[in-house]
């Protein structure tokens, strides 16, 4: 991995062509997080503000182990616990990482309106570039997963960069290197979807978890980030994980048929207007006019 | 104070009171503030505009308050006018007789009153968008505090936002098509206030009629 695998393949906002459209990489890469085995020890939430260079503000306590309520734009990587009963009276606690996923079809940089505020690298990656961010927050209408946050002062939005600047350089993201069981893994997409097909398998066939299974929504595109769930049947059991995320209809139909019903709607009625004003002109252009017309 | 179907000296007969005027252009200025930015959010290849005006970040600050100064001139325009706007038989007749209207046979349209069939559907088109784009622009204004729960406000307001929008850019093309280019004088109504006697008759015989019928004898 290299800087290479930065380079640019979709644009938000962006008419015109983009400098890495269709420029093949050797592989796109990805984050794996095993539930199964998270302890929820929280140190890839302090390596991400780490490495981030975030500030911490106050948190809400909501009677769990969990850092706060939800992600903020200054808190990018949140462990998520929920206890679940299960139909024979067992109890799980079910830990889940929650952060940017990467979408492939990432439904903030459809949404956005600004050219080059949000970027998707052909590794993958879907990073936003604040300096070109105006705040308008439609980012969190287009993110099927509630994860772009507004800075308030700033009036910029924030998420998880996949540590672009490390990956950049050949390194894992800082909350990978931080996580002391083994739960998360980095490397190419395919590699990381094979490990965890087969940690799926061994759950299944050795733990007693007969609907554990890997969790790459197709609905996006797949993303660049993957769970391996005892219960992929149930996502939502996780935090509200969606079962079946896509980027909102209304979203597609706004950035579609709208967008192109009004392109033609606005070009044809200035094109209509004018045609009409050559062909029939002013309303009050009577005979006395003419007559004036031709004599100057 | 001069009133609105006074006649003026030289020929000329008062059609815009100055605080209608100043409505007109408060509204105007603010709703081409609002659909310049609003077309450089609606597509990539306008996004220039917002550059040219300052930069996104500004226009995104702006627009929600130009939104507001826009509503509000709207909502005093209903107070002034809205009586004026009801739908007349005679407005059903124009309807029917549009076709000459377009082809600029006026003498062949039934006899418009203040304001004829067309800037009526005008006024109640805007009045009616500019209240769909308050509500959904208010969403739009602060999207990171609807809960996620009530996601769907956002997803409707992306939507009705842009499509209300288009409407109101259909209603402007024509009006200012109207009032610059086809009817002479309109324009000037609306800066100086007056048009000539010939204009009233030509356009709003309705209205005319009622100011001479007014003017002979005098007002209260």
């Amino acid at each position: 991995m290299s800087q290479e695998t930065l380079r640019i393949q979709k644009i938000s906002g962006h008419a015109g062509t983009v400098a890495g459209e269709g420029t093949q990489r050797e592989y796109t890469i990805c984050k794996l997080i095993d539930t199964t085995t998270c302890i929820g020890c929280k140190a890839c939430e302090v390596a991400c503000m780490e490495w981030n260079d975030l500030p911490f503000g106050e948190t809400i306590f909501g009677n769990t182990y969990q850092t706060m309520p939800e992600t903020r734009w200054n808190y990018w990587n949140l462990i998520l616990f929920n206890e679940h009963e299960r139909e024979d009276g067992s109890l799980m606690w079910l830990m889940r990482k929650n952060q940017c996923m990467h979408c492939a079809d990432p439904g903030c940089l459809a949404a956005c309106p600004s050219d080059g505020a949000i970027v998707q690298y052909t590794n993958g990656i879907v990073d936003f570039q604040q300096a070109n961010c105006i705040g308008c927050g439609y980012c969190i209408t287009g993110c099927p997963f509630d994860i772009p946050k507004l800075n308030p002062q700033t009036k910029r939005v924030f998420k998880c960069t996949l540590c672009t600047d490390r990956v950049g350089e050949g390194l894992e993201p800082a909350c990978i290197k931080s996580c002391p069981t083994g739960c998360l893994h980095f490397g190419s997409k395919d590699d990381m979807l094979d490990l965890a097909e087969k940690r799926a398998k061994q759950l299944r066939d050795h733990s007693n978890y007969p609907n554990a299974g890997v969790y790459d929504p197709k609905g996006v595109g797949g993303t660049s980030v993957v769970y391996v769930l005892h219960d992929a049947a149930n996502p939502e059991l996780y935090g509200g994980l969606p079962k079946d995320p896509h980027i909102p209809w209304s979203v597609k139909l706004w950035k579609g048929p709208l967008k192109w019903l009004g392109n033609v709607a606005m070009v044809g009625g200035l094109i209509g207007l004018f045609v009409h004003y050559l062909r029939f002109g002013p309303k009050d252009r009577d005979e006395e006019e003419m007559k004036a017309e031709t004599k100057s | 104070m001069s009133q609105s179907g006074q006649i003026l000296p030289h020929g000329r007969v008062l059609r815009y009171e100055l605080h209608e005027r100043l409505t007109h252009w408060t509204a105007a200025f603010s709703y081409i503030y609002l659909l310049l930015t609003g077309l450089a959010f609606y597509t990539p290849w306008l996004f220039w505009i917002a550059i040219a005006l300052g930069g996104g970040q500004i226009s995104r600050m702006l627009h929600p308050w130009a939104g507001l100064i826009f509503f509000l001139a709207v909502m005093k325009m209903y107070s002034m006018w809205a009586a004026q706007m009801r739908t007349t038989e005679t407005d059903k007749a124009w309807w029917g007789a549009v076709g000459h209207y377009a082809r600029n046979e006026d003498d062949k349209m039934p006899p418009a009153g203040r304001y004829n069939a067309g800037q009526k559907l005008l006024f109640w088109g805007f009045f009616w968008c500019s209240l769909l784009l308050l509500l959904t622009g208010a969403v739009l204004w602060f999207p990171e505090f609807i809960p996620w729960n009530l996601r769907f406000l956002r997803y409707t307001a992306v939507v009705i936002h842009p499509a209300a929008a288009l409407l109101t850019i259909g209603l402007f093309l024509i009006h200012i098509y109207m009032s610059v280019f086809a009817e002479r004088g309109a324009f000037g109504s609306v800066i100086r206030g007056d048009v000539s006697v010939e204009f009233a008759k030509r356009y709003h015989p309705g209205w005319y009629k009622e100011i001479v019928g007014e003017s002979s004898t005098p007002r209260k």
